[in-house]
Order: structure tokens, then sequence, then C-alpha cells
């Protein structure tokens, strides 16, 4: 186990260092950042100016090891648009993208896992049909329009809630709500799939026959199988939740990490979109590598697999 | 999770417009009762260091904050005093300045001849890093000679000083801004202003307070409304729920479609602007070796685009047609040079003529421009054989591109810092420097000559010969003058200003 943990780990890192150098190469790639940071009305001598001032003259591979090695101390950087250093940037915005993310993603297990039980205990029955359809209708929605809605019925016409921010905690439910929806569905397809290869089998019926209540054969012994594609993808929806909805956060004016990467890509905030790649990268990483190993607990299989 | 772009979300809107339409409900008077305004800014604002601010959000906080030496009066276009109560020109390239005396900081200090000496003397140096070279690279040293009276030493004749004297410099009090720097002042800008800040979310939320201490005589005088709540919706659609729903009072740049939809249920009103939109072309572009180099060719392209059909279908409201290469409301934006007309036979022959009667294909990159603009630009031009191969980038890109001379036609626009003078846009684009992909000596002479001229009539001359040479050579397209929507409260009386400055101080509840 630990082999395999120490392993998983080397993999991690590899991820995020190749993540970093490829988002920073990219960045140049976009467009000329001395530019994009002289601004609009930017004549070509202040362009100039900016490129000495922040080092964009240099080679990128001597900005990007510059950048590895104070990124390394723990130093992320100012951000050249706020001329304030990352981190604090990140710290005031990474509490509004954890409540959402995080509710959010709550919200979508409470409600998906049950469903997709109920939907495969009987498949093509009636809750199955109605889990069918939020599925598809949450997937096939686009969630920028489904929060506009939701804004135009809820905050408008019925102004039972704020139409936007996070200055109360009612400024939540909207847009938790909205992301919820559009991170349920594959959960929920993916336990009732699960749940249907699982109570086919043969141990199923076994315990079945044996006379064992209904609870049990599915909690104790169906969805303890089922359950393993579910973790890895879990993961991967709370690392997405996590990482900032551009879309949510835009429309709900909520000021998270996920718009503030959209605007420092915009305004060509190298530090600030670096960090925040980082952090991301590592928490994708984080994420996946603990779905393994809690996937390696639950499935005695995979252990030796690896 | 599946990102869009800000564009894709417009999509939706007319859509949402038409739903909200039938929406119900009385819009609540939040703003009025507790004489709070309530502004929402798509962007975020930049830290409130004024010379280091290149966007409008963060500049109109500021000038609620700040004050500068001068100010502008836009409705008589005549420069008054504001922080300095009198000034003179002593020689060609130095100013006096009395100082106005009482004028107290919003942290009691007193403002005194040190404050300006200091606050010149340290954003011109280049360490600073102030943002635009072009509103500081004139001085060149500011001196005290009494506690009420400071000079300014000019490092090169600039016709553009007195009107960036006039509120685009503002003043900080030495002892603060010594002490704290730029870093400082934004995290606790302290000014003379009409309004104080009195907290602040950086690019989230911000809060200002009627200043009771405002000097008397003030050309920012008369500010009725008590608070002001400034926060960044990045999304338009959210922005006019909350201005129906009574939850904010002022939102702008709503674009025409939009506007168009909401005039039934809140206050629009359009105004134009001083930013133009223009197709630059560049003969020197690409080795001097693009269709673009022959004079009949950009005649022709220009003779084939439709621009008053393009200017009323997607600029709209205040919008005009444009001829000259700079906005009419500039000082030495003569309004009387050569025009081309939309004639599409007229532009065949001149192909003809110049050997491309089967037309050519070009490439131009449109940065900062509605789509729709640059598609119907390219739709008149293959009318004419022309093809156009669009290609949609971010200002940075573009005239990273334009500069390295890889580009035959270039789409953007240019806002001129606001500031209603010729000189604050020809010179960058025909005066010699990077932007300039003419290279014509003879316009680079005119508009020196123009540029730093102290009289006005020589000024105005060789900006005139300038914009005609311009037009007859048809080194631009230019385009339309932009107009900004603004959607106000019912009850907030609101006067916009061609220099996209609100001046929420003379604001007032109907």
């Amino acid at each position: 186990m630990l082999g395999y943990i120490s392993k998983r780990l080397l993999v991690a890192f590899c991820v995020c260092a190749t993540v970093s150098a490829i988002s920073f190469a990219l960045m140049f790639m976009s467009g000329d950042p001395a530019i994009a940071i002289a601004g609009a009305g930017g004549r070509a001598q202040d362009a100039e100016a900016v490129r000495i001032a922040y080092g964009f003259d240099r080679p990128i591979v001597i900005q990007y090891l510059d950048w590895v090695g104070s990124a390394l101390t723990g130093d992320l950087g100012r951000s050249i648009y706020f001329n304030v250093p990352v981190t604090e940037i990140i710290g005031n915005r990474v509490g509004v993208t954890l409540t959402l993310g995080v509710l959010s993603f709550l919200l979508a297990l409470v409600v998906a896992v049950p469903l997709g039980i109920a939907a495969a205990l009987r498949p093509n029955g009636w809750v199955d049909r109605i889990a069918l359809i939020l599925a598809v209708t949450g997937q096939a929605i686009p969630s920028f329009w489904l929060g506009l809605m939701a804004i135009v019925v809820f905050g408008v016409w019925y102004d039972w809630l704020p139409i936007s921010g996070a200055e109360t905690w009612q400024g939540y439910i909207l847009p938790v709500i909205v992301l919820s929806y559009y991170a349920m569905p594959a959960m929920m397809r993916i336990t009732r799939s699960g749940m249907i290869d699982v109570l086919a089998t043969d141990y199923v019926r076994a315990a079945k026959a044996k006379g064992l209540p209904m609870s049990t054969v599915i909690f104790r012994h169906a969805l303890r199988n089922a359950v393993l594609p579910l973790v890895s993808l879990a993961a991967v929806q709370l690392g997405l939740l996590l990482s900032g909805s551009i879309v949510i956060e835009s429309v709900f004016a909520l000021n998270g990490l996920g718009r503030l990467a959209w605007e420092s890509l915009l305004r060509s905030d190298l530090p600030v979109v670096q960090a925040i790649i980082l952090i991301l990268s590592l928490l994708y990483v984080l994420l996946t590598t603990l779905a393994d190993i809690l996937n390696a607990i639950l499935d005695p299989r995979l252990r030796g697999a690896s | 999770m599946t990102h869009y772009s800000p564009k894709y979300f417009l999509s939706s809107v007319a859509a949402l417009a038409a739903s909200l339409t039938f929406a119900v409900g009385t819009p609540a008077m939040a703003g009025k009762e507790n004489n709070t305004l309530n502004v929402a800014f798509a962007a975020e604002p930049e830290p409130l260091d004024t010379y280091k601010i290149a966007g409008r959000q963060g500049l109109i906080l500021a000038r609620h904050i700040y004050d500068g030496l001068l100010y502008k009066d836009l409705d008589t276009g005549e420069i008054v005093p504001a922080l300095a109560e009198s000034w003179e020109f002593t020689s060609p390239l130095t100013m006096e300045f009395t100082l106005r005396k009482g004028v107290k900081f919003h942290n009691g200090a007193d403002f005194t001849a040190n404050d300006v000496v200091q606050t010149l003397n340290t954003v011109i140096t280049p360490e600073y890093g102030t943002r635009y070279s072009i509103s500081v690279d004139w001085i060149e040293s500011v001196e005290k000679l009494a506690e009420d009276k400071v000079r300014i030493n000019m490092s090169k004749p600039f016709a553009g000083a007195v009107e960036m004297l006039a509120d685009a410099l503002p003043i900080y009090p030495h002892d603060f801004f010594s002490e704290n720097g730029s870093e400082g002042m934004a995290a606790a800008p302290i000014g003379t202003g009409p309004y104080k800040l009195v907290s602040q979310e950086a690019g989230i939320r911000y809060e200002m307070e009627r200043f009771e201490g405002h000097y008397e005589g003030s050309p920012k005088s008369g500010a009725t409304i008590d608070n002001i709540i400034v926060r960044t919706m990045p999304e338009m659609n959210t922005q006019y729920a909350e201005l129906m729903s009574g939850d904010l009072d002022w939102i702008w740049r709503i674009p025409p479609d939009q506007a168009k939809q909401l005039e039934s249920r809140v206050q629009i009103i359009s105004a134009p602007i001083m930013r133009i939109g223009y197709v630059g072309f560049a003969p020197e572009s690409m080795g001097g070796d693009s269709p673009i180099a022959d004079k009949r060719v950009r005649q022709a392209l220009i003779h084939a685009t439709n621009r008053a059909a393009i200017t009323d279908a997607f600029a709209g409201g205040a919008s005009k047609m444009l001829n000259t290469a700079c906005n009419p409301a500039q000082f030495g934006c003569e309004q009387d040079v050569t025009s081309y007309e939309y004639d599409p036979e007229k532009a065949r022959a001149l192909l003809a003529e110049a050997g491309y009667e089967d037309g050519f294909e070009m490439e131009m990159v449109f940065a900062a421009m509605p789509r729709p603009t640059a598609e119907a630009v390219a739709a008149d031009l293959a009318n004419v054989g022309v093809t156009l191969i669009l290609n949609e980038q971010q200002y940075s890109s573009g005239i990273g591109k334009w500069r390295a001379k890889e580009l035959p036609a270039f789409f953007s626009n240019w806002g001129s810092y606001g500031i209603g003078d010729a000189v604050f846009i020809l010179s960058n684009f025909f005066g010699g420097g990077a932007d300039d992909l003419v290279q014509d000596p003879e316009l680079a002479e005119w508009l020196n000559v123009a540029d730093t001229a102290s009289d006005r009539d020589v000024r105005a001359e060789n900006y005139s010969m300038a914009v005609k040479k311009i037009a007859d050579e048809a080194y631009w397209m230019p385009m339309y003058n932009f107009n900004v929507n603004y959607g106000l409260a019912e009850d907030l009386n609101f006067t916009p200003h061609p220099d996209e400055f609100a001046r929420w101080w003379i604001s007032s509840w109907k």
C-alpha cells in the first residue's frame, strides 16, 4: 500500500510540473503580456517600459525558472494588476469558491446517489424515468441560462432570494442549486448503471436467496462495489467545482477563483494565473490520488493491479 | 465544466430580455430612500492610484476621491481652477500655479505646495511606473516657490499639458504618499475630492461617502448623494435584473440591442464618447509589398464599405459615421476632408485600375470591436471581390502583430484617454512612432508642429493639413464615434459626459 501511494505521489508531482510549464508557455504564446498590461491606450513605449519593469525581455526559460524558484520557497509573487501579493488576492477569493464548490458537491451527491439507487432497483420504472429526465435536462441546459432563469423567477418576479453577490448566505442558494444541477446527472447515471450491473451478479442473488433484508443487500453488498466508479468520478467533479465555475460566478457576481483566473488571463496577470493553475493542478492531483487510494481500500483487487 | 466566453452569454440575452418584459412587481427604491447610489461595473476597478490605472472604472472612482490642479468644464470647454486658484505660462516651458488655501485632505491634513511638488516629482520618475508615459513625460521637474506657489518646468512643448493637469494628474497628501507609496495610496486612498473612500474589497466592492470638508469653490462641489456603493458584476444580464428590481441605480456600457429592450423598464440614456472605431491600413506592412500599399486599393476598400449602414445597424444611439481620423468633438479635428461615399462600382473600377480586377485576399485582425461590424465590412468587400480573412484577437495580440508589421489592416478603436484634443490620437498613428505604419514624413512634421505649438491657430492649421492628407491618401477608414448607453433608476438624474468619466457628484434624485 505504501509503495502504491508513493508511486501515485510521484506521478502527481510530474503532472503539476508539466501543467505549470505548459501554462507558462501558453501565456506568452497567446499575446505579448507587456502590451496587454500597458492597456488599450498604451503606446509602444509604454509597453516597452512594462516589458523591462516586469522582466518580460528575458528568455522565457529564465523567467519560468525564476518563477519556479520563488514558488518553491512559497513566494508566488505579486499580482501585476492589483499590485499586492498573489496569496492575498487568492486568499480573498478562495472562500467563495470553496463554499460554492463544496455545497454544490454535497447537494449533488445527496440527490444523485439515492436517486441513482432508486432508479437501478426498477429500471424503466417511474423513478427511473423521472431521474432520466432530470439527468438529460441537467446535462443539456447550459448553466448560465439556468442561472439567469433562476434569477428572473426567484430574484425578479418573486423577490424571494438575492439576485447576486455573496454578502449573505441566501446569496448562495441559487448558485449552489444551479451548479449542483450541472454536476448531478453524471453521478446519478454512474450510480444507476453500477447498481444495475452489481444487482445482476451471482453474489447478490445469493445474498437475496439467503433471505437477507433488501436494505442489507443493497447497502452492504451491492453499493460497495457499485460505488467504485462513482468515487473516481466524484473526485473529478469536486475538482471541477472547486476550480471555480466562471459561468456561475459571473452570472451571480460571486468573486471566486474561477472568475479571478479568467480575468487574470485576459489582462495577462501572469503571477496570478500561474498561482491559480498551480493550486488547481495540485488540488486535482490530490483529489484523484485520494480517490485512487479510497478505491484501493474499498477494492483489494486494485492494490495488486498497480 | 464548460466555460462559455462572455460573448456566448450575450446570445441568450434576446430570450432573457423578452421574458423580463413580462416580469411583474414594482422596482423598489432602495437607492433614493437611503440616499445611496448603487453602481455596478462589469470589469474590476484597478487599485486606486490614478497614475497606474488604465481602465475607466478605477479612474471614475479615483476622480471622486482625488482632485487635480485644474478641471475642464466640458459644458463650456473651459479649463477652470481646482486645487490651483490661478495659473500662467511664465515662459513657453514653465507654468506657475497659485494654490488654493484652506483645502483639506480626507485625513485632515492641509493641502500645500509640498503635496504638489512631492506627488508630481514622484510620478514622473521612471521607477514609479506611471501607466501612460504620455501623461507625465512632458514634466521635467516641479519646484516649490512659496507655501502656495509652485512652478512646473516642462521637458518639451506639449499642447496637451493643460488638459492633463485638468483632473488627470491628482495631488496626493505628501506625508502619506512619501511614506506609503503607490501601494499605500491604493490601499487607503486619501484625496481632497468630493467623496472619500470608507471601505474597499479591491476589485469587488467599494463604498464612498460624501466628504463634508470638500473645499469651497471646487468645480466638483454640490454633491447631494450621501453614499455610493460600487460593485463588480461581470454578467450584464445580472446587472439588468438588479437594475429592474431596484437594487442598482446606475449601470453602463449596455449594448445597443439590449438598451432598446430595456427602455420600457428603466431609464436608458445614450451619449457619444471620445472613442472612435477605425480600420487602419498599413502600407508599410509586409515589406511594403501588399495590395494595401496602393492608394487606389485603399480608396476602393473605403468606397466598397457601407459605413453609414454599419454605423446605424451596430453602433446606433448617438453614434455618427466619420470621415476624419479623429473624433469631431476633439480640438483640431477638421471635418472638411475628402469623403468616400458608398459606391461599389467606383470601388471595382479603382481596383481594376490598380490591377486587381479579380480581387485579392487579405487578412484583417479585429480587436475590441463587435464581431458583426467586422463581418459586415468583410461582406461589403466580398461584393467587390476582396476576400477578407477575419481574425478576432485580444487587443494586445492584434496591436502586437500590427507593430510587427504583419498586418495589412487592423480594425479596432481608440479612446484618446477621453480628452477632446487631436493631440491624443493623430500622432500615435501618424507621428512616426511604432504604431505608425504609414511613415509619411510630411504628416509627422505637421503633427509635430501641431502637438507642440502654443498658438491654437497654428495647431488647428497643421492638424487640418494632416487629417486632409490622411483622408486623401486613404490611410485610415474611420468608422464611427462610439456611444455609451447608461441604464439608470427611474428617479435618478445623471448627466453623461463625452470623456466617459461619470460625475456622480452632480447626480441627484428626482
